[in-house]
């Protein structure tokens, strides 16, 4: 019963920040909408027993991503420009894209009809592997957390790959942004920092 | 701008959020998180120094070099241990012949793998901060 009331609660928070979202043009208040877009969906997903899942969505979606668009958003202008002026007015006619949206919203909830119901033992996606996880991580591992089991050893390829990305993408922003800037541009101070380093 | 109140709490603070990334990555085995966590919520604790500090102190702590050879090195880690179990007679990453029996094996190679995660993480999240917020001051 609580479960149910917390669940409704957050997702209505969800919804409330999302069309906020949109509707919003200050850039600062939508990257704070964002981080708590996503300390929501980390409260969500500690309703539905996942707190691994919720401590990453925590972490990286609330913590670093909202520090990141803020460092970026230093960086332009603070205010979502809009990017056409009417020309005639009432020539945008929201009909069209209404329909589309309704049509494809309308696809996806008959979509989640056939969906197996939350934690049901006989869905496909607990009769394929997980049982054997379930049934011989600990005895095989010895760590009493399966998650971390299957993330780092059943499944340690693709963590690997992860790991892989992640620095690859570091190696990516520093080509793109990082690194020496050359001296003309450089105030002295800032200079003496990257010659210490 | 110095203030007063962001300085003195971020400094209580800094700690508390280091021993809590350490007691994430370590006690990964045992309950909620892992390397990826430990490694974000240790760059945020740097990252909160670099923003309440400044850009060069946080800079005299982690010069940029480090966290490019930390960043190499956790996926050197991780991928050395699939190595190590190579050269012991496994398949790549089958850490059971990494100890002596099988589960030391396995709970060492995750103790590795996860440390490996974590470094990488930690150090490429302060290299993308440091890039981004680099280019400010200008």
């Amino acid at each position: 019963m609580i479960d149910i009331v917390v669940d409704i609660t957050l997702l209505a928070f969800l919804a409330i920040t999302a069309v906020a979202i949109v509707r919003m043009t200050n850039l600062f208040a939508i990257v704070m909408l964002f981080g708590i877009f996503s300390l929501l969906s980390a409260g969500l997903f500690v309703v539905m027993d996942a707190p691994d899942v919720a401590f990453t969505e925590a972490a990286v979606g609330a913590g670093i991503a909202t520090v990141l668009m803020l460092a970026t958003l230093a960086l332009i202008k603070n205010h979502q420009v809009s990017p056409y002026k009417e020309v005639t007015p009432r020539a945008h006619r929201p009909w069209l894209p209404l329909a589309v949206v309704g049509i494809t919203g309308a696809a996806l909830i008959y979509g989640t009809w056939d969906i197996p119901g939350f934690g049901d033992p006989n869905a496909p996606a607990q009769i394929h592997v997980a049982r054997y996880y379930i049934e011989n991580a600990v005895p095989e591992t010895g760590v009493p957390n399966i998650v971390t089991a299957i993330l780092a050893s059943y499944r340690g390829f693709d963590t690997l790959g992860e790991v892989a990305v992640v620095y690859t993408a570091g190696v990516a922003v520093l080509l793109l942004i990082g690194g020496r800037r050359p001296k003309s541009t450089v105030k002295p101070k800032a200079e003496k920092g990257q010659d210490d380093a | 701008m110095p203030n007063l109140i962001l300085h003195v709490v971020s400094k209580f603070l800094i700690p508390l959020i280091i021993i809590f990334a350490l007691y994430v990555q370590f006690h990964g085995d045992f309950g909620p998180g892992g390397g990826f966590q430990a490694g974000v919520i240790f760059s945020a604790a740097i990252i909160l120094y670099a923003m309440v500090f400044g850009l060069d102190a946080a800079e005299k702590i982690i010069p940029s070099y480090l966290l490019r050879i930390l960043a190499s090195l956790g996926v050197v880690l991780y991928a050395g241990v699939g190595v190590a179990s190579l050269l012991l007679g496994g398949n790549y990453l089958d850490y059971s012949v990494l100890g002596s029996t099988r589960v030391a094996g396995q709970h060492l190679g995750i103790l590795l793998v996860e440390l490996g995660v974590g470094i990488t993480v930690s150090a490429v999240m302060l290299i993308i901060y440091f890039a981004f917020a680099g280019r400010g001051r200008e």
